[in-house]
């Protein structure tokens, strides 16, 4: 079974995600971040590929991605990085990129490769939903790899319930119309929102993500799903840290445990 | 059906598309589906030609220049976008736009810009209208065409500079889209060139065709024959030329050249010629030729003209050099910067850097004494001074 799902059908609520960029802070970070946030308690993980353009995400994703790229980082040189790190990490593990990257690794190789790498899943941003349902699906389910869509704010009902039908794994809801990045506490318009999609009683369970930063907006989050998306704050307690094993480990307490 | 225009799907050819993160698709798929129906109906059609005639000046003249056909042994016109209200052809695209955006019920109005000229025409018809207007600019494009920048303050816009990448008009692009992604609800994005998702470089191509269709008329009238031999235009993001090819796309006989920025050379590493140096890939919403790295990672580029300084082209014209119905022409800084002074010295024109490659495309091309060659002189170069008169010591 595809450890995404399994994660889903054994861990009913409060599930804390994880983002970080390939190769940041520093080029081989990749696998000891990887561990730490497993040995911290984190349940699922997106490793993001370094992208030059990223339209989608905010100043700190942004700062992450060019420094990884400064560094040296590649897809090829992540492949490598991950090539062993299912004897070590048993919790699921997605990758999220954009598009370009992975068309000129070639689409097809490129899902091989996660599938072979242990990766259970991947967030393309860029990649239409209808593109992918036209014509990815079947590669993306014959390889085992979970194809997770977003909704927003300004997705229809109608829209939310097709990408519903189709998903498998999780959707991931931005919480609200914005590009990646800490924003502070969540407001009445998101929480109706959230509300709304709560109350759809959609197939696939849902994690909260773009804007999770801490304690408080974390559990905001899990009341209405079944867990959040963590990206930039994360980034920015890693980027100067000179421990990162225990960095990653104060960062993970201090979002689950009250103050 | 043409085999040059957007087919249902959005594409041309292998190229075109739209893809854009689901944070854009209401926005998207609510032009999409509202486009053509108000640029059909015929008060935006009243609304659209009558501004284009009492407040941008057109028809724009078509203009046989003698010195330069002598000068060339063939016979040369320009069409003179340069003498538009605001000194460009972007002003055809922003009116057409911002009477989109009234009928969509927006309030804020965001654009991009290169050269400036898209962001000037874009401020002109804010105020004209009276929608808040924000324009993204590169740091670097913001030093190199301050007189631009100051017009836009002038016209009341806010200019954000874009400080990532080489900043200039990619990273202005990325800044606009984001911005849409920050405002999905009253913010109509007014993109302004013939890129973007679909149906951008579709709307834009339509918009800007004004200028070929008033070059069938005004040949028709000079040469007795709609058809030049020759349609030669500049190509940064490809909305002047897109315009220009537009009627003739269907018409072989019209042979259409395409002038693209080498920059320092074609392989000097500060270069932003894409045909050249192009592979499909994906920018800012749409497949297209896009120079990045092995790795799929966008290669900054570099032209001495910030209206070029593109690492993509629209996906029209990736089509067009695929399929070979355009020829696509490489032009270095010197060699544009040398067609804007000769221009200068035989017509009494200034060029736009811009145009200067298209203009520059005259020396490399083989033409016979009775052929009719029509350059696009996309715009005026006023924003260029301090850039020619750096050569001219
Ligand atoms: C005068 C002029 N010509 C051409 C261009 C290039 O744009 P496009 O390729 O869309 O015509 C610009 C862009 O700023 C411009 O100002």
């Amino acid at each position: 079974m595809n450890r995404i799902n399994k994660l889903f059908e054994t861990k009913q609520g409060n599930i804390l995600s994880v983002y970080f960029t390939a190769g940041f802070p520093q080029l081989n970070d990749t696998a000891n971040i990887l561990k730490s946030l497993q040995e911290s308690g984190a349940d699922l993980v997106e490793v993001g590929i370094p992208f030059s353009d990223p339209l989608a995400d905010g100043p700190v994703i942004q700062h992450s991605s060019e420094v990884a790229l400064k560094n040296g980082m590649t897809m090829k040189l992540l492949f490598e990085q991950l090539k062993d790190f299912r004897k070590e990490i048993n919790i699921p593990v997605l990758l999220m990129g954009y598009l370009n990257p992975v068309l000129q690794y070639g689409i097809e190789k490129f899902v091989q490769q996660c599938a072979a790498s242990g990766i259970d899943g991947l967030i393309l941003p860029d990649l239409p939903f209808k593109e992918y349902q036209e014509q990815y699906a079947p590669l993306f389910d014959q390889h085992n790899i979970r194809n997770i869509f977003l909704i927003t704010p300004q997705t229809s009902e109608e829209r939310v319930r097709l990408i519903d039908k189709a998903g498998n794994g999780f959707i991931y809801m931005v919480s609200s119309a914005s590009t990646t990045g800490v924003k502070g506490q969540m407001n009445d318009q998101q929480t109706d929102y959230f509300m709304r999609i709560k109350n759809y009683k959609l197939n696939n369970p849902t994690l909260i993500g773009f804007g999770i930063s801490n304690y408080d907006t974390f559990q905001t989050a899990c009341q209405y799903s079944k867990g959040a998306i963590i990206g930039s704050a994360f980034i920015n307690t890693i980027e100067n840290s000179k421990d990162l094993k225990k960095d990653i480990h104060s960062f993970i307490q201090q979002l689950t445990t009250e103050k | 059906m043409s085999k040059y225009k957007v087919d249902e799907n959005g594409y041309y050819g292998n190229y075109g598309g739209a893809y854009i993160p689901e944070l854009l698709y209401p926005n998207v798929e609510e032009l999409k589906e509202a486009y053509l129906r108000i640029m059909n109906s015929p008060d935006f059609i009243q609304e659209f030609r009558h501004l284009l005639s009492d407040y941008v000046g057109r028809p724009s003249p078509l203009y046989f220049a003698k010195r330069l056909s002598e000068h060339y042994k063939t016979k040369i016109y320009l069409k003179r976008e340069d003498l538009n209200h605001t000194g460009a052809h972007k002003i055809n695209n922003t009116i057409g736009q911002i009477l989109l955006a009234k009928r969509l019920g927006k309030t804020r109005i965001i654009a991009e810009t290169g050269a400036g000229q898209h962001g000037v025409a874009t401020a002109t018809v804010c105020a004209l209208m009276g929608l808040e207007c924000i324009v993204y600019m590169g740091e670097v494009d913001i030093q190199r065409q301050a007189p631009n920048v100051a017009r836009m303050k002038l016209l009341g816009a806010t200019v954000v500079p874009a400080t990532c990448g080489s900043k200039t008009l990619k990273d202005a692009t990325n800044e606009a889209i984001r911005d849409w992604i920050n405002h999905p609800e009253n913010t109509y994005y007014i993109i302004g060139s013939v890129v973007g998702p679909h149906p951008y470089p579709d709307m834009v191509a339509r918009f800007q065709s004004i200028i070929s269709e008033e070059m069938k008329q005004q040949l028709k009238e000079k040469e007795n024959n709609e058809y030049p031999d020759y349609v030669i235009a500049c190509v940064g993001g490809g909305s002047n030329a897109a315009g220009a090819f537009y009627h003739y796309l269907d018409h072989p006989e019209v042979k259409l050249i395409a002038a693209e920025a080498a920059g320092k050379g074609i392989h000097s590493g500060h270069s932003a010629a894409t045909s050249a140096l192009g592979k499909p890939g994906i920018i800012h919403g749409s497949k297209t030729l896009l120079m990045q790295t092995e790795d799929g990672q966008i290669v900054e580029p570099y032209s001495i003209s910030a209206g070029l300084d593109y690492p993509g082209v629209g996906p029209v014209h990736a089509h067009l050099f695929e399929t070979g119905r355009a020829e696509f022409i490489s032009i270095t800084d010197d060699e544009a910067v040398k067609s804007a002074f000769e221009l200068c010295q035989l017509e009494g024109i200034i060029p736009a850097l811009e145009s200067a490659h298209a203009l520059a495309c005259l020396s490399k091309l083989n033409f016979k004494p009775d052929e009719v060659v029509v350059i696009n002189l996309s715009g005026r170069g006023d924003k260029d001074l301090s850039t020619y008169m750096n050569f001219l010591k």
